[in-house]
């Protein structure tokens, strides 16, 4: 029984990290119906300049992470401003290229960097004896991290559901002639999702950092395992991204639990998200939390 | 009503760099009074009040001519959202509500460029639903759920929530039921009384417009052609029988007679 509980915390440890990640991923799509393939590469960057900040400029971890948001946040911001902006009204697979295009150019330049090739791990400063309940064990970086993310879902979704620019940023989505006519500035609204999803990408990087290590391609996989998991919980809700991240991530860790090993199956725990991602295609493409047209008749 | 709050001197607007669609519009409307402007399908309606409001773009048109000044600053090329801080707030044709956010979601974000503090904003929100009392028992539905008649409200409390000097509304009785609009007319004028709120209104609906607002333009392809105080343009012929549908006999035409549309009048 406490394999099965091992499974669902670790399940919601990768699962709530998923979530973070995948909540940028909607913020840019729900605000400008772009699918930002760059995204991965936000999410290393973040995690790369907050080991920077701390081995090599000697920032305490805290503040090196809460930098690198904030860096993101304005080179996302640039990003939209430079790249993106000029492509409003253009068609959509153009702006999708674009981002393509981007991640390319991320990626070469953090194969500059010594980040490109080899392995970092952040140094600990959490104590390495693992937390053990009931037969359950969660180290303390994985307990911080879930910690951490929670409180970040959590002032996200009060930013989007309270304060009036998340508002607006929602109106936005939803018509956007409708938001100029009251005043809304539409490119800025764009430019906002971008700084917000860099930012919550820069977090989620730097906290998968810190339980896997800095490996460049684990951290740019995360771009694209965000894709099973939007499109789980529907491509623009908030909500929808939350839940299916956590969910996404206990499929993939009772997959590679239970079923890796027997009936001659491995490796079902990576194969697993891209399956549900057909079946939910198929079935549901709205996913579970996705805007239905509202249609008064 | 001495000073006019907006000028709108001989503008031109063209879409696509080829479609003329306003051809040398002019209209005043002075501080604290409703003024209509009327006339049938693709006259130009809209697009005047887009060019007022800074919304052209959008739709990829642009003001070649003339210019449009708003308390006295010139605003022909500034864009919507610097129009809405400067006070002139419109409400879109068919509303346009944000159908995925709550009614109260709705009417906060329209104070998105109000910068005089959350304390005001919130006595404002209060407000919208003295205004709109319907309103007030829905605050947490979907308003893309709600009646037409309440879109309409939400879409005015809306606008009215970035405190503007004037709002225009474009068709607000556009697929509503004879009482709502009279509903919705009765807001207007509560509005401009007690908001002092000056309006400029367009509509097709030519009767009930005329009858609430102090002054009108008639406008047909894209010019202004006849214009004038309202009680003026009720009595206007010309008026009656093509936006009222009321022959020389003062009877109302029946639709036996309808055909006689067709002999159109020249205005010009």
């Amino acid at each position: 029984m406490s394999y099965f509980f091992q499974i669902v915390v670790s399940g919601i440890v990768v699962g709530s990290i998923y979530a973070l990640a995948a909540l940028g991923l909607v913020l840019v799509y729900k605000s400008s119906r772009v699918a930002n393939f760059a995204h991965g590469q936000i999410i290393a960057a973040g995690a790369f300049i907050t080991f920077f900040l701390t081995v090599n400029v000697g920032v305490p971890i805290l503040f090196s992470f809460l930098a690198s948001m904030i860096i993101t946040f304005f080179l996302a911001m640039s990003v939209e401003r430079i790249f993106l902006r000029r492509l409003i009204g253009e068609p959509i697979i153009s702006v999708i290229m674009v981002t393509i295009g981007l991640a390319s150019i991320i990626d070469g330049l953090i194969f500059i960097t010594p980040f490109g090739t080899e392995n970092f791990s952040f140094p600990h400063f959490l104590p390495q004896t693992p937390l053990s309940l009931g037969g359950v064990s969660i180290s303390w970086t994985q307990l911080v991290g879930v910690i951490i993310t929670f409180i970040l879902i959590g002032a996200f979704s009060w930013f989007f559901k309270k304060s009036t620019i998340g508002i607006s940023m929602r109106a936005v989505s939803d018509d956007q002639f409708g938001a100029m006519s009251v005043g809304i500035s539409v490119p800025r609204v764009f430019g906002l999702a971008w700084a917000t999803a860099g930012l919550s990408a820069a977090a989620a990087g730097c906290i998968i950092g810190n339980i896997t290590g800095l490996n460049f391609e684990t951290l740019q996989a995360f771009g694209i395992i965000v894709f099973p998991v939007v499109i789980l919980g529907g491509l623009d809700s908030i909500l929808g991204a939350v839940v299916a991240g956590i969910i996404m991530g206990l499929i993939q860790q009772f997959a590679s639990g239970y079923l890796d090993g027997n009936f001659g199956l491995n490796g079902t725990g990576d194969v697993m998200p891209y399956i549900i991602l057909l079946i939910i295609l198929l079935f549901k493409p709205h996913g579970l939390f996705g805007v239905h047209e509202i249609e008064r008749v | 009503m001495e000073k006019n709050l907006l000028e709108v001197n001989n503008i031109e607007v063209v879409y696509n760099d080829i479609i003329q669609v306003l051809r040398g519009v002019s209209l005043n409307v002075p501080k604290g009074s409703i003024v209509s402007l009327l006339g049938t399908n693709g006259a130009g309606k809209t697009t005047t009040l887009r060019a007022i409001s800074g919304l052209l773009k959008p739709e990829n048109g642009a003001i070649k001519e003339g210019y449009i000044k708003f308390d006295g600053r010139d605003t022909t090329h500034l864009t919507g959202t610097d129009i809405v801080k400067l006070g002139a707030v419109m409400v879109p044709e068919g509303r346009r509500v944000f159908k995925h956010l709550t009614v109260n979601e709705n009417i906060i974000v329209g104070s998105i460029t109000r910068k005089d503090g959350s304390a005001k904003i919130r006595e404002d929100n209060e407000l919208m639903y003295k205004h709109f009392p319907r309103l007030s028992k829905v605050t947490n539905r979907m308003a893309g759920y709600s009646s037409g008649g309440e879109q309409q409200m939400i879409a005015i409390a809306r606008a009215l929530m970035a405190s503007p000097e004037m709002l225009m509304l474009d068709e607000p009785s556009l697929g509503l039921a004879p009482l709502l609009v009279k509903e919705i007319f009765d807001n207007i004028q509560t509005i401009n009384r007690e908001l002092e709120t000056t309006i400029l209104v367009v509509e097709q609906n030519a009767k009930v417009a005329l009858a609430v607002s102090d002054y009108a333009y008639i406008m047909e392809s894209g010019k202004i052609v006849l214009e004038g105080p309202s009680k003026d343009l009720q009595n206007n012929p010309d008026v009656k029988e093509f936006y009222m549908g009321i022959t020389k006999g003062g009877r109302r035409k029946s639709f036996k007679d309808v055909k006689s549309y067709k002999r159109r009048k020249r205005w010009m």
